[in-house]
């Protein structure tokens, strides 16, 4: 159980510098999720957390305590890897126990933490297996039971349910997350998944190109996206961009179509809209030239262009609709589900 | 009948064959032969006549003294050959895996003591090691270490033994660092966030995993120590001070081409080449299979 500071955190290599400047306080317990597209940091970040990766200049601090130098034997963490990284030697008892091993408690309280663990994670008929002769799922259930018989103060998982098929990631997903609400272990978690960042955490750190463009709740970050990135990175599909010129009481799109302004600002502006957002209205002021539709039953997404324009647009509408390609048709958007982005920084531009 | 209208005869796959064949047959089959029918005959003494004994020559051979000691003589070089370039290239590849710069450079060097031809090693271990001239002996002499490989039977094949294994060094650390380098990095770093030092790390998790790299070296090197040092201990001891290098390999070449006995040499030949055959069966069973871990 611990908290976690992470001050002015800078990671190169030679001259190129891939994070920038991060800062983020993770409170005892909490649950976060470090989310962002390939190559944007969020691995090195966590190796940093974890003492795989050396740091630049900027400081990490676990419960209070600059671990800056440590190794990571010394830091107190366990970190479950994407490829589960288990010892294909040794048997799934002797993967869990090797940590207690060394750290030379007892046979009787290595094997009672080991039994304890496979509980939990409903492996204990495979504890004399190795590895090789485990499911994916089985692995990774492994993996973190080396990581829990540790009773670490810190988790950190680096992507571990990408090499899952889609239907065991949603059910592994759940059970890390009881498990972790379970343990109450302060835990860190990569993803380049939005909506695994989504409903794991209980806060989201969104990096692009070695910046953290917004540390928030799920909620926060769907509501009140700070940046243009974070907007089209969280939610699915992701939000619509027009362009757009606030004057007076109005916003005029590029299309000439007019909407109320929503805030004090002037001038160009970027107008976001989120695709659930549109509503159908026959006398609505986007009017979007359809294209092709997607049927998923619960709703179905139209995809088109905006009138007049080639903006590319979706709308997520609630239910069956049937339409010819090529169809037009109008929605409203009620003012305060929209979204206003200064189109020089892409930051959020506040009412 | 089929077969001849699918693939017309023709020469060409015979005549591609045919160099491969020839050498095989020149330089294998043909003194294999010789080798086995040679070891059925006695030569009198002054080369004149021979005469078909059946295997009077081995009954010989298993009840000469010499022969028996150099067996286990052959048994204990190899096997320190063996440890003694293994140990070394393990603690070379383990090394060169953690460096980051230069570790071409630094590999590739570490490879060339193996394109130096066995002649040319030793005599560069004759002369480094030359009780009068050398450098080394000067050095050990600091120590209290009377050095000379010519007198001193034990000092002798502890040279030979340096010797064989410098040259293989380099092909066993090849092996050791494709071994090393197959291992995911992932593993490495879970046992070292688990607790485990660089020490623990590599005799937990690094040796067991390379295992079967290390049994295919095993019977590789073994191999090398029976049958490719001829060149190093001829040019370092010629099987001396009295028979204390003398290995299989050597004993052959003295007795037949020094001692002009044919036969027995023949015999001895026999035998080093069933166990080279055995150690290659030995090979092709296990070393293919994967070590089980």
């Amino acid at each position: 159980m611990a908290e976690i500071k992470l001050t002015d955190l800078t990671k190169s290599y030679g001259p190129t510098e891939v994070l920038h400047h991060v800062e983020g306080e993770i409170k005892d317990g909490e649950f976060i999720v470090i989310v962002g597209p390939s190559g944007c940091g969020k691995s090195t970040l966590l190796r940093m957390v974890a003492g795989l990766e050396t740091v630049t200049s900027g400081e990490i601090a676990i419960a209070g305590r600059r671990v800056n130098e440590l190794e990571p034997s010394a830091r107190d963490i366990a970190m479950v890897f994407q490829n589960y990284a288990l010892y294909p030697h040794m048997s799934v008892r002797e993967n869990m126990a090797y940590g207690l091993k060394i750290r030379k408690l007892s046979k009787a309280e290595i094997n009672k933490r080991v039994e304890e663990a496979a509980d939990i994670l409903e492996i204990r008929q495979y504890l004399d297996r190795k590895p090789r002769q485990l499911s994916g799922g089985q692995r990774q259930r492994v993996a973190m039971g080396r990581a829990i018989v540790r009773d670490p103060q810190v988790f950190l998982f680096d992507e571990p349910l990408s090499n899952l098929d889609a239907k065991l990631r949603v059910q592994m997903r759940l059970e890390i997350r009881k498990l972790q609400q379970r343990l109450g272990v302060t835990s860190i978690y990569v993803t380049h998944d939005q909506v695994e960042a989504m409903t794991l955490g209980d806060r989201l750190m969104v990096l692009n190109g070695g910046y953290v463009e917004q540390f928030g709740t799920p909620i926060e970050l769907y509501d009140r996206p700070a940046s243009v990135f974070v907007a089209g990175f969280i939610g699915s599909p992701a939000m619509n961009f027009i362009p757009a010129m606030v004057e007076g009481d109005t916003m005029v799109l590029s299309t000439q179509a007019k909407l109320p302004a929503i805030s004090s600002y002037r001038g160009a502006a970027l107008l976001g809209i989120r695709p659930e957002h549109l509503t159908p209205d026959e006398n609505g002021p986007i009017a979007i030239d359809v294209d092709m539709v997607e049927q998923l039953g619960a709703n179905t997404l139209l995809h088109g262009k905006l009138n007049g324009s080639d903006h590319e647009m979706v709308a997520s509408v609630p239910g069956h609709v049937s339409t010819e390609t090529g169809a037009q048709h109008r929605f409203s958007v009620a003012s305060e589900l929209l979204h206003l982005f200064d189109p020089a920084t892409e930051k959020r531009l506040e009412a | 009948m089929l077969k001849r209208v699918h693939f017309p005869s023709s020469p060409l796959p015979y005549l591609l064959v045919a160099p491969q064949l020839a050498i095989t047959l020149v330089f294998f089959i043909w003194p294999a032969s010789q080798a086995m029918y040679q070891s059925f005959l006695i030569e009198d003494a002054f080369g004149l006549g021979s005469e078909f004994v059946w295997f009077e020559n081995f009954e010989v051979l298993w009840e000469d003294q010499h022969y028996l000691d150099a067996f286990w003589r052959t048994a204990i070089f190899s096997l320190l050959v063996a440890a003694l370039s293994m140990g070394f290239a393990l603690v070379l590849a383990g090394f060169a895996q953690r460096v980051v710069r230069g570790a071409m450079a630094y590999r590739t060097l570490l490879i060339w003591p193996y394109a130096v031809a066995p002649v040319l090693a030793g005599a560069l271990w004759v002369f480094m090691f030359n009780p009068t001239l050398g450098i080394f002996p000067y050095f050990l002499d600091f120590v209290g270490i009377d050095w000379n490989h010519y007198l001193n039977g034990n000092q002798a094949m502890a040279l030979v033994v340096m010797a064989a294994a410098w040259k293989q060094v380099a092909y066993n650390f090849l092996f050791y660092l494709a071994a090393m380098q197959s291992i995911p990095n992932s593993v490495i770093e879970a046992a070292a966030i688990d607790g485990a030092g660089p020490g623990r790390r590599f005799f937990n998790i690094i040796l067991p995993l390379i295992s079967p790299t290390t049994f295919f070296l095993l019977v590789i090197n073994m191999v090398y120590a029976f049958f490719e040092t001829f060149g190093i201990i001829h040019a370092v001891t010629q099987g001396g001070p009295g028979t204390s290098t003398t290995i299989l390999v050597y004993k052959v070449f003295n007795d037949g081409f020094v001692g002009l006995d044919l036969g027995g040499s023949a015999a001895q030949s026999v035998v080093l080449m069933v166990l080279v055959i055995a150690m290659t069966v030995v090979q092709f069973r296990y070393v293919e299979r994967k070590v089980e871990y």
